[in-house]
């Protein structure tokens, strides 16, 4: 136990302390992008709420969008790689206004269903099936 | 005491304040998105969800995408989160709060997100040569030309090894498709998620019962709707 509390932020030091010193790259933000791209896709897998769903979904456009700014940031960007530039911003602008058109038509569709239903429980969500 | 031995291995000066940041808004990112995972009241997954695109909008500023940072705290924190939450409000019964998982479930689904994860990060380190030491790059303002190239004119540096010459196109037509396409998502979820009942009924249905008596065809869907759905007249 004493090991374990001791030992392990020793062993973490010298890793902490690279990246504290050591400039962001481009690979730091597909990390990000690729824990949220995967929080979001288990979450819609597991939720049973539709509005859990719902969640899930935004959590994945918006690990897309952190890999979109990532390639087109001028700070992150290599010597002589390409880059996207602008459009890289301009894509994730997009990305934003239309996961919140997504979420208005969702959201409604949510409603609905719980008018009809009165419970948000999608394995209930069962009409269709033959 | 982590800290006194963080401190004498990196000095104050040679800590980069920019990863430093990044570090921080990165963990506040992942640690609230595997909560939105993990917890069980929709209240909360909000709560942990709104934390999270905040956090994000925070690594938006740092790679110097300010604009878009902007934008991801006005329009996904302040406006769809808002309505997330007020779909909360409206459907938090007490039964749908807290809808449990199976934990077979839970295993699975842990199982499948560690191997998409697994394959995630291997392309992520893949990418080497976009690392390189952080010279003082100093950006010029991105939102004037996302205005430009919005309005069809496109006024930045064109991207290494594309000749200065080239056309290169604007976003006036999407930016037109998008507005549209809004305005018809606002016009269908206004519809769809309208109010159904009325307190009072409509000049036309009192006529028609007036006529004799007759069944509305909207009072005949709706009894032969709840007579399909087994409970829906809950």
């Amino acid at each position: 136990m004493s090991l374990l509390a001791t030992g392990l932020p020793f062993a973490a030091v010298p890793l902490v302390a690279g990246l504290l010193s050591s400039p962001v790259g481009v690979a730091h933000y597909l990390v990000v992008g690729a824990i949220l791209f995967t929080a979001g896709v288990v979450c819609m897998a597991l939720k049973r709420n539709a509005l859990g769903v719902l969640m899930g979904i935004e959590l994945v456009l918006n690990g897309a969008n952190v890999n979109f700014v990532a390639f087109s940031s001028p700070y992150l960007r290599g010597e002589g790689a390409a880059s996207l530039g602008l459009d890289g911003q301009i894509i994730a602008l997009f990305v934003i206004l239309l996961a919140a058109a997504e979420a208005a038509v969702a959201l409604a569709i949510t409603l609905n269903f719980y008018n009809n239903h009165a419970t948000v429980d999608i394995d209930r969500a069962e009409d269709l099936k033959g | 005491m982590m800290t006194t031995v963080l401190a004498s291995v990196v000095p104050v000066a040679a800590v980069n304040w920019h990863s430093v940041l990044f570090l921080l808004f990165a963990a506040v990112a992942c640690a609230c998105a595997v909560a939105v995972v993990l917890a069980d009241n929709v209240v909360r997954m909000a709560f942990y969800l709104v934390l999270s695109l905040a956090s994000t909008a925070g690594l938006f500023f740092l790679a110097g995408a300010e604009f878009v940072g902007a934008m991801q705290l006005m329009i996904y924190v302040g406006g769809t989160l808002v309505l997330l939450v007020f779909g909360v409000m409206l459907t938090a019964q007490a039964p749908f709060v807290a809808i449990k998982t199976s934990p077979s479930d839970r295993v699975l689904a842990g199982m499948v997100g560690a191997a998409l994860l697994a394959v995630l990060l291997q392309a992520a380190f893949r990418v080497e040569p976009w690392r390189r030491p952080a010279t003082a790059a100093v950006a010029a303002p991105a939102a004037t030309p996302i205005g430009m190239a919005l309005l069809g004119v496109r006024a930045d540096e064109p991207a290494a090894g594309v000749p200065a010459a080239a056309v290169r196109s604007g976003y006036l037509l999407p930016f037109e498709i998008v507005s549209i396409h809004l305005l018809v998502v606002l016009v269908g979820a206004a519809y769809l998620a309208r109010a159904k009942r009325r307190r009072t009924p409509r000049a036309i249905d009192v006529a028609a019962s007036s006529v004799g008596p007759v069944v509305t065809a909207r009072q005949a869907a709706r009894s032969s709707a709840s007579a399909l759905v087994p409970g829906g007249g809950r």
